[in-house]
């Protein structure tokens, strides 16, 4: 496969197209933007918590097919994780898409979003592919830190 | 050549390929002249002083400057514009004051003059464009008051290609008492630019986008006042006399030059100046119009390609989008095909949401492209379109 194959696989090209869970969410614990000042793209992301797993994940934005693909899959995957798994798959993606990934680490680990193994290639298109990670990072900051100024608000979303 | 194919390099807005003439004039300057200036007693010493200071003849002469006073060595556009902000406007700018710019600025000269208003609680205004992507001359004429103190433009949008009607709305700013502040980074390597002829007080360039070095650039600023001026930074080589109780500064241009200056890039622009006089300023300006109109009607004639931008005049820029491909997308798949554009904001956000797109793909070009690379183009837009789908 030609590195560019490779960059726009067609799940990639196929998320960009129809991205899935691209709406907004009223009721967010947490909520945070994602820019690129390098290129004016920006995502929203919302994040709805179920004690320490994800209820429910969603993003809005403008980007490009990486980042857009990107954000869709995103929450795809971690839908029902929680925070440490959450953690442990972004260091996963961080290093494949930067190209740090070893290649003893099986790729199965990453589920569908090994599709951005291309990434490694072409490092100006790595914040492309991270913007929308680091936007629920900072979601799942926020919403940590609403749960702490509230911390008997959780009834709400208590089961 | 870029992933094994031949460079098709239509990225000159955002720096120029530099001749063999400027390489050369810099490691002459290196392996035969090279000494500190205005300091040392010694030959060599001599020869990089008189060496930098013909440099700053040529860029008079080049500029058509009255003297070589009003030329002062900075690093580039950015910082050009900074120091006509802070070590002219700051001091003469008060709440009910106004700055006026544009909104098709690169950030370098919007954001200066927004936090020097900032700074002096004047108020910071911005004209408009209309759809075209040309000034709209009308609004901005109304925007021009008696409490107007500076004007700040672009002569050539980095974004559009635009050519504003600089002596036009220098003559408006002039009878509001107002001073112009013209950015001339993209007109220099494409058209004579005569700071007398344009009717600008202040103007800034840099030397890259030009055929010479980085980290060199000009402000042209008017000797009476550049004169009245406060130092900007302070250091060596920019005062007369420093005691324990006081600090007289050096008159312009050195005033504004402390420190070491870029000595050899100083040369380098010059010899850019003298390669681009040497070429001929016409012969280049007709070579890139007929680049450009090329560019403008092959992609016009793409279906799904839209041209952002259709100004009335227009140098050596031509901006698109690609319907369904995000610009960043593009400029990747150009990429692999050896083409290299830039694709983004271009450093003008305000502009690009005048349009209501985040970015779009620049394809700008110099006197050294030719048509087979515009047509090079045209296929990397189709190769686009096939890894797109």
């Amino acid at each position: 496969m030609s590195d560019l194959s490779q960059l726009y696989q067609s799940v990639i090209l196929d998320h960009n197209r129809n991205p899935r869970n691209f709406r907004s969410l009223e009721e967010a614990d947490g909520r945070a933007d994602g820019y690129n000042p390098l290129c004016g793209d920006k995502v929203t992301v919302w994040v709805k918590l179920d004690g320490d797993q994800i209820a429910d994940v969603c993003f809005k934005g403008e980007g490009c097919a990486l980042s857009k693909a990107s954000a869709s899959l995103m929450t795809t995957a971690i839908k029902g994780k929680t925070r440490s798994e959450i953690e442990q798959l972004y260091s996963l993606f961080h290093e494949l898409v930067t190209g740090e990934l070893g290649a003893e680490v099986p790729r199965e680990q990453l589920g569908k979003l090994k599709v951005f193994s291309g990434v490694a290639e072409f490092p100006s298109r790595v914040k492309c592919a991270s913007m929308a990670w680091h936007a629920l990072q900072s979601a799942l900051k926020a919403s940590n830190k609403e749960t702490d100024l509230n911390p008997d608000g959780e009834s709400s979303n208590a089961v | 050549m870029v992933h094994g194919r031949p460079l098709v390099y239509l990225d000159n807005a955002a720096t120029s390929q530099k001749p063999r003439a400027v390489l050369e004039a810099m490691t002459r300057f290196y392996t035969g002249d090279n000494a500190n200036i205005h300091r040392g007693v010694h030959q060599l010493s001599e020869r990089a002083t008189e060496a930098y200071e013909a440099a700053r003849r040529r860029l008079q002469r080049f500029l058509g400057a009255e003297s070589p006073e009003e030329i002062v060595f900075v690093r580039g556009t950015t910082d050009g514009v900074n120091l006509v902000a802070q070590a002219f406007a700051r001091p003469r700018l008060s709440p009910g004051d106004e700055v006026l710019v544009t909104v098709m600025e690169h950030h370098s000269n919007f954001v200066p003059w927004q936090l020097v208003a900032e700074q002096t609680g004047a108020s910071f205004r911005v004209a408009p464009v209309d759809n075209s992507g040309d000034l709209d001359l009308e609004r901005l004429s109304r925007m021009v008051t008696s409490r107007t103190r500076v004007v700040a433009l672009t002569h050539v949008s980095n974004a559009l290609g635009t050519v504003n009607p600089v002596r036009r709305i220098a003559d408006l700013a002039h009878q509001a008492g107002a001073v112009v502040v013209l950015d001339a980074a993209q007109s220099v390597p494409h058209t004579r630019v005569d700071v007398r002829a344009l009717g600008c007080d202040f103007l800034a360039c840099s030397g890259h986008k030009m055929l010479g070095p980085t980290g060199i650039g000009v402000v042209y600023g008017r000797r009476d006042l550049l004169e009245s001026m406060p130092p900007y930074q302070a250091g060596g080589g920019m005062i007369e006399r420093v005691t324990a109780a006081r600090t007289t500064f050096a008159p312009p241009p050195g005033r504004f030059e402390a420190g070491t200056p870029p000595i050899a890039q100083a040369i380098g622009l010059a010899a850019a100046a003298d390669y681009l006089e040497d070429l001929g300023q016409e012969a280049v300006a007709a070579h890139e119009h007929q680049l450009v109109g090329l560019a403008v009607e092959a992609l016009g004639a793409i279906p799904g390609v839209r041209l952002v931008g259709t100004p009335r005049e227009r140098l050596a820029v031509v901006s698109f989008t690609i319907d369904g491909a995000h610009p960043h997308d593009v400029a990747t798949i150009l990429d692999q095909e050896g083409i290299a554009v830039r694709a983004g904001h271009h450093c003008t956000q305000p502009l690009m949401d005048h349009f209501g797109i985040p970015g779009t793909v620049r394809a700008s070009f110099s006197f050294y492209n030719l048509p087979e690379e515009i047509h090079a183009l045209v296929r990397g837009i189709a190769r686009v379109r096939e890894v797109l789908g």
